[in-house]
């Protein structure tokens, strides 16, 4: 069973988000934040875009080789001393895993962040058959203790203040002394740091994921700055390594490609703090390491994505970089997206897991603004893929009979050019009449949805095919299409129809409660660069 | 049907293909053998001296530090030098490493230096890289005896020797020489269990985005580059 979702409810989810000030607050960290960061750290690297293309490539022909790089890769770890466990579906990925930890007598597990993990609901079904598994990123043990889903792929915890993270400290660390300084994200995190130590000690089993597989050499990599990653996997006397079939990449050469535009992209890093390479269980004169060693590669639905255009959506390397690029992600975070894989990449891949009957509202939760495909390191085009899925979606009969019936006049119009030019010119004008004094509308039949929230501008008089038409013919040089204008990258005011807000929100400073603060503290004398901060 | 079929069987339906042909067998073998580079930046790409230059700069861009020495001899005086600069205890830990166990470690006879795997209860871990890439300040260790994973990770103070001869322009440089020291594709022995690439001490930012040093590995890295170009 994949775990549970309520993407159903995407739009209640986001009335709720949108109500919620401290999230809010959050969230306008990460609007402001990381694209400024990605920027500096991508403008540092002259071939960035070069990696890009080479980082795309390598994705394509590996998913196109699929069956054979899995076969070469279970050689080499098989070879290695490792077992291969294959999973078609999430439930069989979560009964090998348990019979693994019963088979090592495991009664703690110490956590690696997997992302499949948490699509498989691992922790649910370990805990409910009597095993106990500890979260050790310190995001995830966060969420963990919260029982809530992450709601970012890279910061599992970013929709929270630290204040929220040191009530939730002082419930579960009851032994702890009441009156301890909790005020600071340095004291949380070395509580947790303390906490999470007597864990990595004390687990039987440790279960990570996998950034990469590498067919060469049966190895798996994981990427990460803390280090929780490799003492889970060095410590206990068991390693399992959980991975969806679309992390193979061919060679350790492919696999240093996709490091570098995977932390730029990720955390603007150069590179990230750990890349790990393993290949086996400890060798027999190793003092340290594992005694097992297994990979559960699970399918869970990717095989049937290989079959039609969603193939490209495979390529993903979980950056997270469209969603901090997501302005309907800054607006409601990653849990009103209802299922662990939010923002844009989430909006295409939840619907291939759960189903376009349960996630249909994620595509549709888009603007197409399109700097999500814009700064994805593997080129997947994310807007094309949503609108396959509205496609899909469209025709099984999923939008309500509303959409549906104003969905197809506008068909019925679009194929009608001269018809479409002289209603949308009529309306235009109307338009253009009624609100020549306030210049806005406050509320229009049939928009109230838009009108509720803020005003429609009123059109300035002619239509954007008339416009465009106009400028073609007076300059000698036509213009161009943009998607984006420059210096706007949200797109907004590029089409001439332009929604302002009708109170604008409060500046950041006067937010209540919680607002991160924009600055990196840690060991302030040492040397810090750009790349510094993950 | 085995769940190893199933999952094959999907994917070979999915791509349409057998798994038999001929053409695709040999592109995967070819690309497997000839393990083609990508594209490589050019800042790494220096004559020596700049090299160690740069990787000098790029370990302490991302919160580590530096010390040079002019040969192996020197290196025990330089760990006596970081701890005492730290007010820390003088002891340290290190793996089997011969390269570690020929330094005159008796010219710092106040310094305990015990020798295996750590238990969790050190204070500062001393390794052995077996290379360094200029390109990010990235150190590269092998897990083993002679470099015990866990000194990597559990002390808080992690203090790692590079050779400058080794520090190379390129992660890719690295891998290559790694390939053709453990075989290529694993060869007979295989990769290590553990190859780390290591740049800067372990960091966090998952509270309100505040980058914090030391999350649960050390708070400190040191690097002691030994030698010149
Ligand atoms: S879709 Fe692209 S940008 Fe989004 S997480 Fe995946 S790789 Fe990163």
């Amino acid at each position: 069973m994949t775990r549970a979702a309520t993407s159903d409810t995407f739009a209640d989810n986001a009335r709720h988000a949108l109500a919620d000030p401290a999230l809010q607050g959050a969230l306008a960290f990460v609007e402001t934040n990381f694209p400024a960061r990605r920027r500096a750290v991508v403008d540092a690297l002259p071939e960035f875009e070069a990696l890009r293309d080479s980082a795309r490539d390598i994705k394509a022909h590996t998913l196109a080789h699929l069956d054979l790089y899995l076969e070469a890769w279970e050689a080499r770890v098989t070879e290695q001393g490792g077992q291969v466990h294959y999973a078609p579906t999430a439930a069989d990925a979560n009964r090998i895993v348990l019979d693994i930890c019963r088979a090592a007598g495991a009664r703690t597990v110490s956590k690696g962040k997997s992302m499949v993990g948490e699509e498989i609901g691992i922790n649910e079904h370990l805990e409910q058959h009597g095993i106990v598994p500890v979260e050790t990123d310190l995001g995830e043990y966060i969420i963990q203790i919260r029982g809530e889903m992450p709601s970012h792929i890279i910061m599992p915890a970013v929709h929270l203040n630290r204040h929220q993270v040191a009530a939730d400290f002082r419930r579960v660390h009851a032994d702890l002394p009441k009156d301890r300084d909790l005020d600071s994200a340095a004291a949380l995190l070395n509580e947790a740091r303390a906490t999470l130590r007597r864990t990595f000690l004390s687990a039987d089993v440790g279960i990570t994921g996998a950034n990469f597989l590498v067919a060469e050499t049966g190895s798996s990599v994981i990427v990460t700055n803390e280090g929780n990653g490799d003492l889970t996997c060095t410590l206990p006397r068991v390693h399992i390594v959980l991975a969806s079939i679309e992390k193979l990449v061919p060679t350790l050469e492919d696999m240093a490609q996709l490091v570098r535009v995977l932390a730029r992209s990720a955390t603007a890093q150069e590179m990230s703090v750990y890349t790990t390479i393993t290949t086996g269980p400890r060798r027999a004169a190793d003092p340290d390491g594992p005694h097992e060693y297994h990979v559960v590669i699970v399918d869970n639905g990717r095989s049937a994505m290989l079959a039609g255009e969603f193939r490209d959506m495979l390529r993903c390397i979980r950056c997270g970089a469209c969603l901090n690029h997501c302005p309907v992600y800054h607006a409601v975070g990653g849990h009103a997206y209802g299922f662990v894989y939010p923002g844009p990449m989430g909006a295409v891949l939840t619907p291939s897991l759960i189903g376009v009957d349960r996630a249909g509202a994620l595509p549709e939760a888009s603007t197409f603004c399109g700097r999500c495909e814009e700064v994805c390191p593997v080129r997947i085009p994310l807007p094309r893929l949503m609108r396959f899925w509205r496609d899909r979606a469209f025709a099984q009969h999923l939008p309500s009979p509303v959409s549906r019936a104003a969905l197809a006049a506008w068909g019925f119009l679009a194929a009608r050019p001269w018809l479409y030019r002289g209603v949308t010119g009529l309306g235009t004008r109307l338009l253009a009449r009624l609100g020549r004094v306030r210049g806005r509308f406050a509320w229009l039949p049939l928009a109230g949805g838009f009108t509720a929230t803020r005003d429609l501008a009123a059109p300035q008089g002619a239509t954007f095919q008339q416009q465009w038409r106009q400028r073609a013919a007076s300059g000698p040089e036509r213009p161009r299409p943009r998607t984006v204008p420059s210096g706007n990258p949200h797109g907004r005011g590029s089409e001439p129809l332009v929604a302002e807000p009708r109170a604008a929100p409060a500046p950041a400073a006067d937010r209540p409660s919680g607002r991160p603060r924009p600055v990196a503290v840690g060991e302030p004398e040492r040397p810090r660069g750009p790349e510094a901060r993950p | 049907m085995s769940a190893r079929d199933q999952v094959l069987g999907a994917i070979r339906r999915a791509l349409a293909v057998t798994g038999e042909e001929p053409s695709r067998r040999k592109i995967v073998a070819d690309r497997l053998a000839d393990h083609p580079c990508g594209v490589i930046p050019a800042r790494g790409q220096l004559l020596p001296a700049a090299r160690l230059a740069l990787f000098q700069k790029r370990v302490e861009l991302v919160a580590g530090t530096v010390a040079r020495v002019a040969t192996a001899e020197d290196v025990p005086a330089a760990v006596a030098a970081y701890l005492r600069a730290d007010g820390l205890p003088p002891a340290v830990r290190r793996g089997a490493d011969p390269r570690l166990g020929a330094m005159p470690w008796e010219r710092e006879p106040s310094l305990a230096v015990a020798v295996g795997a750590s238990a969790g209860d050190d204070l500062v871990g001393v390794s052995h890289a077996v290379a360094a890439v200029a390109e990010t300040g990235t150190l590269v260790l092998l897990s083993g005896p002679d470099n015990p994973t866990t000194l990597n990770f559990l002390p808080d103070h992690h203090l790692v020797v590079v050779d400058a001869a080794t520090v190379a322009g390129d992660l890719e440089t690295v891998l290559s020489r790694l390939r053709d020291t453990w075989g290529q594709g694993g060869g007979p022995g295989g990769l290590p269990r553990n190859v780390h690439l290591i740049t800067g001490p372990s960091r966090t930012a998952d509270i309100e985005q505040t980058l914090i040093l030391g999350a649960h590995g050390p708070r400190r890295l040191h690097v002691i580059l030994v030698g010149e170009p």
